[in-house]
Parts: structure tokens; sequence; C-alpha cells
């Protein structure tokens, strides 16, 4: 009795390691930062797209609308597919789309827009970087959805779809 | 010439100055930064990564620096934007003290075990 139950009490351990290692595999490993949801974003100045002129954040979300800050650059390709969502929100009165060029050159990013079309009511540069930080975002495409009083209601990392369209638009309502 | 002497003197000397303050800050900014996860290329701290995010995180790292933000302070402000998860090395709280109590305990109960086992203290 002695001799089997080594045996069995490693097998037993052996399939208790398989399974928390098959169960691992179907996770993703990929942390997504939610830190700053339910947070106000903090004020920052930037430069605007098109004259260079610096613009305050506290100057941005003023009318009683909701906020969608899109970070973008012209090199991101995910970027370019949700381009399309973005011009159809872009329609929507009730939203208004600030878009924060990450990290790009001037001259493509503006090929960029004027071959896509420009969704955005204004767009400013971030041209180190930190301002996306100050956002507690990480990459691009990310899109914040901001109320007035500067409040981030929610957050997609990664490019926008049709299942975020709808949650964007079932939080206008 | 005296005088030539003596403003070269204050020169270097502020020159030393400054290059010193330079040196600990960048000192201070390599030991955080390898504190500091990579979000983007998981695995890596900002210290080892070239990636986009890891080079903003640095000039971001300076910029808190030279408003005379403290380590801990931020520390404290990038857990505030990115959560825990991105300090490699966690602060003790009610989530971690396990983890951090875990060897301390391994290592109590393993010389336990030593000092039952062994004959040695026996004698």
């Amino acid at each position: 009795m002695k001799n089997k139950t080594l045996p069995i009490s490693i097998i037993i351990f052996l399939a208790f390691c398989f399974f928390v290692f098959l169960k691992g595999l179907s996770n993703t490993n990929n942390y997504i930062p939610n830190e700053s949801l339910g947070k106000k974003i903090a004020s920052f100045n930037a430069k605007n797209f098109f004259n260079e002129q610096e613009i305050n954040s506290d100057e941005l979300f003023i009318e009683k609308k909701i906020y969608l800050l899109n970070i973008w650059a012209s090199w991101c390709v995910p970027c370019r597919n949700e381009h399309g969502i973005l011009m159809q929100l872009s329609q929507n009165d009730s939203i208004k789309i600030i878009g924060l060029n990450y990290k790009d050159n001037l001259d493509n990013a503006k090929k960029f827009i004027n071959e896509m079309g420009n969704p955005y009511s204004k767009i400013l540069r971030d041209q180190d970087g930190t301002i996306s930080i100050e956002l507690g975002a990480y990459g691009v495409p990310e899109t914040l959805v901001i109320d007035n009083n500067k409040i981030i209601l929610k957050k997609f990392v990664g490019p926008l779809n049709n299942q975020s369209l709808k949650e964007i638009k079932s939080l206008i309502r | 010439m005296n005088f030539f002497k003596i403003i070269i003197v204050i020169i270097f000397f502020f020159f030393s100055l400054a290059a010193n303050a330079q040196d600990s800050n960048s000192k201070l900014i390599n030991k955080i930064s390898k504190n500091i996860r990579c979000l983007v290329c998981q695995g890596q701290s900002i210290y080892d990564s070239q990636s986009d995010f890891a080079i903003s995180l640095k000039l971001m790292i300076n910029k808190k620096i030279e408003e005379g933000y403290t380590e801990e302070q931020i520390y404290d402000y990038l857990i505030n934007q990115y959560g825990e998860w991105i300090l490699y090395d966690p602060k003790f709280n009610k989530n971690t003290f396990f983890l951090w109590l875990l060897p301390i305990l391994v290592f109590l109960g393993g010389g336990w075990i030593v000092f039952k086992k062994t004959k040695f203290f026996k004698l």
C-alpha cells in the first residue's frame, strides 16, 4: 500500500500542474490599465496641429457634450482601420472628437488627414508622447470617452470597431 | 592675471556642479526605470526597452524629477495612472503581504523541519 501512495500522489500533483497551466494558456497576458476610468483627466498644454498655437486642455471640454479623445498617428496601421468609424461618429452632433497626434511626422500626419478625411473638431500634437502618459494611455490607437466635467467614462485600447461604436452610442443616450 | 584665474576656477566650479546634478538625475532615472514595467513589451523594464511607450515614460520621469518629485512620489503617480502592476517591486499592502511574507514563512517552516529532524540539535 505504501509503495502505491508515492506514484499516485506524483500523478495527482502532475495532473494538477497540467490543469493549472492549461487554464493559464487560455488567459491573455495583456494587461490593460483601467486605473484612469472615473477619474478627471490631468490638465495639459499642447500645440495645435494646424497652426502650432499652444492650447490648454481646460479650453477643450467646455460644451455639454460627450468628447472622444482619439490618440492616433499616421504610421499606425490600426488607426487607418478605425478611421471610418471616427468619420461616422463625427456626423453625430452630441459628440465632439478631439485628436491627439502621437509622435508623428507633421507632413505625414497632414497627408493622412487629407487622404482619409478629418473627423476631429480639434487636433493636438503630442510630440514626445508625454501627454498620452498624463492621460494614462500607452499606445496608439487609444480612445477615451470624456464628459464635460473632464471625467474619463470609458477607454478603448486598440482600434474602434462596430462593438465599440455601439457602446459609444449607448453612452450618448 | 590672477583675476582671470579666479574667473576660470569659478566657471569650472559651476560647470562641475551642473554636471554632478545631471549625473545624479540620470542615476535616479535609471534606478526608477529598472523598476517600471514596459506595458507594451511586457516582460521588459522600461530601462531595457526602446519602445515608444518606454521612451516617453523615461522622458516623463525626467520631467517629474525636474519638477522636484521624489522617487516615491513618481511611483505613486505611475500607480495612479497605470495601477500597481507597473512596478516590478510591488509595495507592501493587503494584496501583496502574502507575496512578501511567503519566503519568510517557507524559511521558518524549513528551519523548523531541519530543527526537528536533525540529530545535531538534539545533542
